[in-house]
């Protein structure tokens, strides 16, 4: 009972103190809010940036081409000998009769000229469709396949998914270094702000000490008072992200530039963005409350 | 039995300077008890020794038999709640009302809203304030505002209270409402040990009397004893 009565007090005492001090409760909520809006964006476009690597990796395909004279039972054993190799995530079959099949839909003039073909008369390929779980060893995947026997070409896009496989690293790994040190300076700005807020209240934790407050008596308002700011500094963050993601999102039609880079769908994205905004709002005002509090008491 | 035993403390701050040498005093329950001096004679040292603002650099301090010297800076919260302190500035919280600041004592204890609102009202009814509990500090008068810091520093039923220049602010006449005061309390039963520099106001209360001097007590006058 007595620990509910206490936990209340801190409670109504946090938003007290938000509201008692509010020209600084301000500073500290539009600090939180203009850096967790720039983290917001950051994080949108980092996602974006991941999810249309993964999607154009997920594209990347090895094509294997059969020996023309290839036997039934060596098709099958083919499959398996690089169902083996590492990496390997799936193997489709495409014979020569749908590839030409494909051609013929495609274009009238293939139409014309491949419709007299017979399976035998047909000089394209049987292939193996191989796609990888890592695009990283997509040249060694594509290597190890090229010495199978029955093998005649391996093809993959050489050099262009080597290139693009170290553009989309570069990007990610900018993209994540971004995040995390806009996080980090967001978190030191706040911080900050929150420590010169209850500087200013160092009178009012002198006399606490002086009635009979323990440390965590003390302590406990001040973090709770951290949290209220972070949680309220996070609602416009919150809301722009909800409404303007949504807002872009049907504006572009879900996509960017072109229907090749495809935008990630607004829900659950964008809440799920809206709850790591919330946390890191709260865990910041916590830690800057904390680190200020600290200062004054005497441990 | 005694409330206070202080037995050969010495307090030397980190400056180097000593402000008291092999100091003995004690004070008996239900005492009030005037520490004077002139500047610098080591009187302010001694009471923020007994509310463990300081720790002695040697000798014991008893406070209710705790030895507070040896309570470490984490827990000195609970030799302070069986304590009362009044200080010169009043150290009162502009932004609360005087009721609120009286309260803020007990919220930190947890107590139930009806316990809290039952021993404000009687501890601002003792100082004489019962009728300004909404009012701000900065609404009253500085012997009000001294009473505010009283009534605060009895709210819990401490047994000591330790006055440090309470009326150093004051006018002569707003001083002696509040000696009034602290001597009503005393004779509830509450022990008071006060620092002054303020010598009419001791030769009005006959009170005992410690001088001191250059960190010594020079004289240890029995009540009704000293005279200016």
């Amino acid at each position: 009972m007595k620990t509910f009565r206490i936990l209340g007090r801190n409670i109504r005492d946090s938003f007290r103190g938000v509201w008692r001090n509010l020209s600084l409760s301000l500073a500290s909520i539009s600090c939180i809010t203009i850096t967790l809006i720039v983290v917001s964006i950051a994080m949108i476009l980092s996602a974006n940036v991941n999810n249309f690597t993964s999607q154009i990796e997920k594209d990347v395909t090895i094509v294997v081409f059969l020996d023309q004279n290839i036997e039934e039972d060596d098709i099958d054993s083919l499959y398996y000998d690089i169902d083996t190799i590492q990496y390997v995530e799936s193997i489709t079959f495409k014979g020569k009769d749908e590839i030409a099949g494909e051609m013929m839909e495609a274009s009238e003039t293939y139409d014309s000229i491949m419709s007299n073909w017979t399976h035998e008369d047909n000089p394209l390929q049987d292939t193996y469709l191989v796609k990888v779980t890592d695009i990283d060893h997509i040249a060694e995947v594509a290597k190890e396949i090229g010495y199978l026997e029955n093998v005649s070409v391996v093809k993959y896009g050489e050099g262009m998914v080597e290139e693009l496989v170290s553009i989309f690293d570069m990007i990610k790994n900018v993209t994540i270094v971004i995040v995390i040190a806009l996080i980090l300076v967001t978190a030191f700005l706040i911080a900050n702000t929150i420590k010169i807020t209850i500087d200013s209240r160092r009178r009012e934790i002198e006399i606490m000490r002086l009635v009979g407050a323990s440390n965590i008596n003390i302590k406990i308002p001040f973090i709770f008072e951290g949290l209220v700011l972070g949680v309220i500094g996070s609602i416009i963050p919150i809301i722009i992200t909800c409404y303007g993601y949504a807002a872009l999102y049907t504006r572009l039609h879900g996509q960017l530039f072109s229907s090749i880079i495809k935008l990630i769908v607004p829900e659950p994205f964008m809440y799920n963005v809206s709850l790591l905004l919330l946390v890191i709002g709260m865990v910041v005002g916590m830690v800057g409350s904390l680190r200020a509090v600290k200062k004054y008491l005497k441990i | 039995m005694d409330q206070i035993r202080v037995q050969g403390v010495t307090h030397t701050y980190k400056s180097g300077v000593t402000a008291l040498y092999d100091l003995d005093l004690t004070v008996e329950k239900g005492e009030f008890v005037f520490i004077i001096g002139s500047t610098g004679c080591g009187k302010s040292t001694l009471g923020k020794l007994l509310y463990r603002e300081l720790k002695p650099t040697k000798g014991t301090i008893l406070v209710g038999g705790i030895n507070v010297g040896k309570i470490p800076n984490r827990k000195v919260y609970k030799i302070r709640r069986k304590m009362g302190v009044v200080f010169q500035d009043y150290k009162l919280l502009d932004k609360l009302t005087v009721y609120e600041n009286v309260a803020f004592a007990l919220e930190i204890f947890g107590l139930p809203k009806d316990e809290i609102h039952e021993k404000v009202v009687k501890a601002l009814e003792l100082v004489g304030l019962k009728n300004k509990l909404k009012m701000y500090p900065r609404e009253l008068s500085g012997g009000e505002q001294q009473r505010v810091a009283i009534a605060r520093a009895i709210v819990n039923g401490p047994k000591l209270l330790i006055c440090d220049e309470p009326t150093g602010n004051l006018d002569p006449k707003t001083s002696m409402e509040v000696m009034t005061v602290l001597d009503e309390i005393n004779k509830l039963g509450t022990t008071i040990l006060m620092v002054t520099h303020d010598i009419n106001i001791v030769d009005k209360m006959k009170k005992r009397t410690v001088l001191l001097n250059a960190g010594r007590v020079l004289k240890d006058y029995a009540e009704g004893e000293y005279t200016k």
